[in-house]
């Protein structure tokens, strides 16, 4: 692959990839490791198995501030912000005035904090806070903060490994938020994750990245992890990738993103196409996006035609490789909603030939979020 | 036996009038863990530059070109269950298949392994 170095930014842990011996590629318009010596395969596995430490710098992060920030993103998106409580966070679709995602996003109440925190995709970062400060212009001030580097440590080790470095951390539970010193430095800590495990996202000013990052990595169960086994990581667990299983021509029910809009939200409404929306989630949608299954070992990727048994393209893959902890092909992707029902046969039409293949429930991998006790 | 390699880093492995071909170890580090290989059908008959095997990594899916022209004789079926036989050893293990080579001369045409890796350190 072509690295081209032509105004390609840095995460503050740059140097360290490269002294890890990433093979760096660029990626939303940063240079970022693809993968380490160990390669995605055990990358993947050691995750899934271990932990696994990602830089996630290059996504966009700011804080919300405004006489009822919470309530003032809830005419953006359907997700129910003002029933956010405190040290918790919550996941949210950004919609156009059609409808359609303009990006996926985690906002955050922190303890007795009025600004919400905000995290958004690299690739949109920068028309998503232009979208939110025009929309919402005059109630609400977005500040984002590139001043800040963004760590993930995944894995079902996590918990044990930050709790060492951060003692009592271990006893947040999923969605929840704190801050917290981490080997001594100040962070926003978050029980959350994009690989379907138990993990955190450790948000951190940029010049104390790389204490954190060498601190974690010192520990014999974590392995730095680059964005090939990021990718394969976050199909296995079913979790879209803006860009390629959402964006603007998708909206959130033929997504089957239903639950990210609030309960009190689908009788409320008041966010972007609202009757629209709730219209078709109560009417169906034409296509809808589903799981896939290849039957043999050869993956299908992205943009391959889906057709019926007879031959007729029914939909397109979204996202499609190989899962590493299934040792199988997997993909998602839109079809016609007649074709959506699991165990459905289709035909992916890969190099000319027809590769049979099932629709299959998601997630490919279960998901081990450390979840609370129940109330 | 004498191995010739292509600039598209396949090697072939000549032993009378029959070549084992596979990829070389600068291909699978580009291409990273490979998790599936679609070999041809014995008894095909390819020319030079024809597509003749697929190879699809954790990253992507790559073709693989026949190095000279000849009849499919063979193919690693032990690849089908162990792909990854392509990373640990490409050069040996880990070969795609055997071509009864339709004429010698096209060998002329290939890198020999010192001028192979020349090539390789200019990329």
């Amino acid at each position: 692959m072509e690295v081209s170095n032509e105004n390609l930014r840095r995460t503050p842990l740059y140097a360290l990839h490269v002294e890890l011996g990433a093979k760096i590629v660029p990626f939303a318009g940063y240079e970022m490791p693809v993968q380490y010596p160990a390669g995605i395969l055990k990358e993947h596995l050691h995750t899934r198995e271990k932990a696994g430490l990602f830089d996630v710098s290059h996504m966009g992060q700011a804080f919300l501030r405004g006489a009822d920030p919470a309530r003032s993103m809830e005419k953006l998106a359907p997700s129910d912000f003002v029933g956010l409580k405190e040290g918790m966070q919550r996941y949210g679709l950004l919609l156009n005035d059609d409808g359609g995602v303009k990006d996926d996003f985690m906002l955050t109440r922190l303890a007795d904090e009025p600004a919400l925190y905000l995290v958004v995709n690299a690739a949109t970062k920068e028309s998503d806070f232009a979208y939110i400060s025009a929309r919402l212009e005059g109630e609400l001030t977005l500040t984002p903060r590139p001043d800040r580097a963004l760590l993930a440590l995944q894995g079902p080790r996590a918990g044990a490994v930050l709790d060492k470095l951060s003692p009592g951390i271990d006893f947040l539970s999923f969605m929840r938020v704190a801050r917290a010193k981490v080997a001594g430095v100040d962070a926003i800590v978050g029980r959350t994750g994009y690989t379907g495990e138990d993990g955190f996202e450790i948000s951190m000013a940029a010049e104390d990245a790389e204490t954190v990052a060498r601190a974690l990595l010192a520990d014999p169960d974590v392995l730095p992890i680059g964005l090939g086994a990021r990718d394969s990581l976050r199909l296995e667990a079913g979790l879209c990738l803006y860009g390629h299983d959402i964006d603007e021509t998708t909206d959130p029910a033929e997504a089957d993103l239903v639950w990210a809009i609030g309960k009190r939200r689908k009788t409320e409404l008041g966010f972007p196409a609202a009757a629209k929306i709730m219209d078709r989630v109560l009417n169906g949608t034409a296509r809808k996006r589903v799981g896939i299954r290849p039957d043999g070992r050869a993956p299908a990727r992205d943009g391959t035609e889906i057709a019926d048994k007879t031959g007729r393209i029914i939909g397109k893959i979204t996202s499609g490789g190989f899962g590493p902890s299934l040792g199988a092909p997997i993909a998602m992707g839109y079809v016609e909603t007649a074709f959506a029902a699991d165990g459905t046969e289709i035909d992916l039409l890969v190099r000319g030939k027809a590769l049979p293949a099932r629709i299959a429930p998601m997630p490919f991998v279960p998901h081990r979020y450390k979840r609370g006790a129940p109330k | 036996m004498t191995t010739y390699y292509t600039d598209q880093h396949e090697w072939i492995r000549v032993d009378g009038d029959e070549g084992t071909v596979g990829i070389t170890s600068h291909a699978t580090e580009q291409l990273g863990d490979v998790v599936c290989v679609e070999t041809p059908s014995i008894v095909k008959v390819l020319a030079k530059g024809d597509e003749a095997a697929v190879v699809e990594s954790v990253k992507a899916a790559s073709e693989i070109y026949a190095p000279v022209g000849g009849t499919v004789t063979a193919v690693n079926e032990t690849l089908a269950g162990e792909p990854a036989n392509v990373n640990a050893d490409p050069e040996g293990e880990g070969w795609f298949f055997k071509i009864k080579i339709a004429d010698k001369a096209e060998l002329a045409t290939l890198l020999d392994g010192d001028k192979y890796q020349d090539f390789v350190k200019g990329l």
